[in-house]
């Protein structure tokens, strides 16, 4: 049977809730046209991201685990944020595999373990549009904009979640549906550095520098990320003078459709956008 | 012939600590004796330039037993897990696990840490999520330069976000934060246990 994913629950993320309220707006308007909707996890919390599995498992296993406990069994859990994903997946395979796990979940959280609950990223919902011919008819969309897709390190994963499904070239095929041009480049899944941006900002800065500076050598007008946490490493780690503008995966999704200026989106980058949108004639 | 200089980079297995290996496999749930160094892990690693000791060369000491040497390399820190080495390597080891545990172990045996400050960035990220559930960034960059007294560095990066509205004031917060501390209480315990 075809999962129904008219209506999903939502797990925003700390990043999405916070810095990156424009990818958060953007993904719920093109949903919404979509005729989708996404109900917020209720009360959810963080999902443990880098930090907790790095000094912490007992704290990696709960916070995800506390989320897979509050969602609702009859439809969907997706997660916007590839990371958040990972953690969600992670939690569920592992509770999957130990029934003693499962029993320790039940006494915290006072529900039962839901072993079919589905966990998806926003890749996947998008997939289903796609077999579905949503974007089809998209002939105008996004007016040739040479973009570089960028996929960080969404498409690795640990080996116990190897099965689940991969979305290598996913965001080329989508985009082009759209009347994009995604160019062919060389770091589109090499690592933006997470917390190094923090800790170690000089291996961040020749991380990102790097990346940037593969997509301008193929002549790419702007980058797009499915991650918040790139998109914030790849808008504060370059110095070089291209200031290439970084997209959210779901800005360019609803741009497609017409929607975006007069948004505030563009406004929150700390890499303007909007003169290439509007010398693109996508914004107005 | 061999050197004499050579003769101090010899490993006498004898010396080393037979159960760090056991105990790494028993804690993270990987064999890494399943590792042939091939070097695939390292070749992709993107940030193992940076790093003192390569990902199989850090497998490679705990295999020997070389337990300081594993505990007190900046490579444990370094590594963000972003598992580009996991699907690479043909074993399907997973790396990013056998890191983790180091790292835990390195703070639990407390050696001496090769990267503090990412160990401060992490505490204050976990800090942060004990106190609202989820995080606050604005409070962790704080927190994380006060532990580092070094309130210049990204200034300017730091008031580009806040004129972007991209650092709240206040954090985004957790309504049961009742289940948070139940969180942090039980991992409390879980530590005791070892």
């Amino acid at each position: 049977m075809k999962d129904d994913f008219t209506e999903l629950t939502y797990f925003p993320g700390c990043s999405l809730a916070t810095t990156a309220k424009e990818n958060d707006r953007s993904l719920y308007v093109f949903c919404k046209r979509h005729g989708i909707k996404l109900k917020e996890l209720e009360d959810w919390n963080c999902c443990g991201s880098s930090s907790t599995h790095s000094i912490d498992h007992h704290l990696s296993d709960h916070l995800p685990a506390r989320n897979l406990s509050l969602a609702p069994p009859d439809r969907p859990l997706m997660a916007a944020c590839p990371n958040c994903y990972r953690q969600l997946k992670l939690s569920h395979l592992r509770l999957l595999q130990n029934p003693e796990a499962q029993e320790a979940y039940k006494q915290m959280w006072g529900r039962e373990f839901d072993p079919d609950l589905k966990i998806m990223t926003f890749f996947e919902l998008l997939s289903d549009m796609v077999d579905a011919g949503a974007f089809d008819t998209r002939k105008d969309g996004l007016k040739g904009l040479k973009v570089a897709t960028y996929y960080g390190c969404m498409l690795a994963r640990p080996p116990i979640m190897r099965n689940e499904k991969n979305f290598y070239g996913f965001m080329e095929k989508v985009l082009a549906a759209m009347n994009a041009q995604p160019v062919q480049w060389e770091q589109s899944a090499k690592c933006c550095g997470t917390f190094l941006t923090v800790t170690r900002p000089d291996i961040a800065n020749k991380t990102v520098e790097g990346i940037i500076g593969s997509a301008e050598q193929v002549k790419a007008e702007c980058i797009v990320t499915a991650c918040a946490m790139c998109h914030m490493n790849l808008e504060i780690r370059s110095k070089l003078p291209g200031k290439t503008p970084i997209f959210h995966f779901s800005e360019l999704l609803s741009l497609s459709m017409g929607i975006g200026g007069g948004m505030g989106w563009f406004r929150r980058h700390l890499i303007d956008p909007r003169p290439l949108l509007r010398s693109k004639k996508l914004i107005g | 012939m061999i050197t004499t200089e050579q003769l101090d980079d010899i490993v006498e297995l004898s010396k080393e600590d037979r159960d760090f290996p056991r105990e790494v496999i028993r804690r993270s749930g990987v064999n890494i004796h399943m590792c042939w160094h091939c070097k695939t892990c390292s070749g992709g690693c993107p940030f193992s330039g940076d790093m003192d000791y390569f990902p199989n060369q850090i497998i490679r000491l705990v295999q020997l037993g070389m337990k300081d040497e594993a505990l007190e390399s900046s490579t444990i820190w370094i590594c963000v897990g972003c598992h580009t080495c996991s699907i690479q390597c043909p074993q399907a080891i997973d790396i990013p696990a056998i890191m983790d545990v180091l790292r835990q172990m390195a703070m639990a045996e407390g050696v001496k840490v090769a990267q503090p400050h990412i160990l401060n960035f992490h505490k204050e990220v976990v800090n942060s999520i004990r106190r609202h559930g989820r995080t606050h960034k604005l409070e962790i960059m704080m927190r994380y330069k006060l532990s580092k007294k070094d309130w210049f560095a990204d200034m300017d990066v730091g008031l580009k976000m806040m004129q972007k509205r991209k650092l709240d004031l206040m954090p985004s917060k957790v309504r049961a934060i009742s289940d948070i501390r139940k969180m942090f209480h039980a991992e409390q315990e879980g530590a005791n246990e070892g």
